[in-house]
């Protein structure tokens, strides 16, 4: 029995609902750091002709390139992995001190069968971390909701200006396994 | 104790914004913010009182979404080591309009003048060039902040990098205002953006 068997074994669509959600509220920077959760979106917004993925060295060039993006007038979405929430704590603070809309996707590790300590600690706390904050937090445990979690998260993020990071559970995206 | 033939932070800035036309400005959180202020106010200008280490992905993520408009960092030594991967990922991105300036004294000048890792260890020059960033270039003359000052406007050349080396006497702060969300709306608004 694999952790993984729900997921990676058939071809994930939910990836597909989430970039369609984001094309049409006309995301147009996507900054990422690489994860294998979210690498079909990844590849989606790469091949996009309105989209601009732009990979960073590390998770909170993300939240400040999202503030200078709206400055000019674009929306954008910061797409990470929960160990990367802990390296953005300073920056999030240019949220609400410059309002502008932010909206972050985030696979989840340390939950759900994982098999490596060290993913626990910070996954552990990357709710308690967007909350302490001041980021709203919603979370998608299974393909099914993700179309409406991703237009609740994104409504009120563009919409209503309210900070919100989405957590795609590992329960959605299948614990990683490593064979010997 | 400022050393001989180092450049005035604020006539540097001041030669840099002197004719700034439609530029963005974004400065970095310490003096280089004051020293914006003190080149007068502007509705362009982008200050930061936080978020070290944010202020050249600021300037990326404004370059991108505005190609078409000069977008000039201007921040420190010390913010600019914090947010040195982000040398990396403008290096990737390439935005041609965009424009970054160190105002290099060697010292956290903010906090008390602690050396920083410039002034024996740390070539940002170098690193901006590694990371991507062709036109690096060492500023030790007005005359090459005149001539900077001027690239800042060929949107079509960069991305490009000056590290300018500035005495490290401590200037009266000009303070500007701190309130985030007034700076960043009236950018918007001055760039055509009603408000949501």
């Amino acid at each position: 029995m694999h952790a993984h068997a729900d997921a990676a074994e058939t071809a994930p669509n939910w990836p597909d609902d989430i970039f369609a959600t984001l094309q049409r509220f006309d995301v147009r920077q996507v900054p990422y750091v690489p994860d294998a959760g979210h690498a079909k979106l990844i590849n989606c917004v790469l091949a996009s002709s309105t989209m601009r993925g732009i990979p960073l060295t590390t998770e909170e060039e993300g939240v400040a390139l999202l503030a200078g993006a709206w400055a000019g007038g674009q929306r954008g979405v910061l797409l990470m992995q929960s160990s990367g929430v802990g390296n953005c704590i300073n920056m999030l603070s240019l949220i609400p001190i410059l309002r502008f809309p932010f909206l972050t996707l985030v696979t989840m590790r340390g939950e759900w069968g994982e098999f490596n300590p060290w993913q626990v600690p910070m996954g552990s706390t990357t709710q308690g971390v967007f909350e302490l904050s001041g980021v709203q937090v919603l979370r998608a445990s299974n393909a099914a909701e993700v179309p409406a979690v991703l237009q609740a998260a994104a409504s009120q993020a563009y919409n209503a200006l309210t900070p919100t990071a989405v957590l795609l559970s590992q329960r959605l995206i299948g614990a990683k396994v490593f064979t010997k | 104790m400022s050393k001989a033939n180092l450049l005035d932070r604020r006539q540097v800035v001041s030669t840099l914004l002197a004719h700034r036309k439609d530029a963005v400005a974004i400065g970095g959180l310490g003096a280089s913010t004051n020293d914006m202020c003190a080149a007068g106010d502007h509705a362009r200008n982008f200050y930061l009182w936080g978020g070290m280490g944010g202020a050249a992905m600021i300037g990326l993520g404004l370059a991108l979404a505005q190609p078409k408009l000069p977008v000039l960092v201007i921040t420190g030594d010390g913010e600019m080591l914090m947010g040195m991967g982000s040398l990396a990922t403008i290096g990737l991105q390439k935005p041609s309009n965009l424009s970054i300036a160190v105002l290099d004294n060697e010292a956290y000048g903010e906090t008390g003048g602690q050396t920083s890792h410039t002034s024996t260890a740390a070539d940002l020059v170098g690193v901006a060039k590694a990371c991507g960033i062709k036109d690096s270039r060492a500023v030790t003359t007005m005359a090459e902040v005149e001539a900077f000052a001027k690239a800042v406007h060929d949107v079509s050349a960069g991305p490009r990098f000056a590290n300018v080396k500035i005495d490290s006497a401590g200037l009266e702060r000009i303070l500007p205002t701190r309130d985030g969300t007034y700076i960043l709306n009236r950018i918007r608004g001055d760039l055509g953006f009603q408000p949501i």
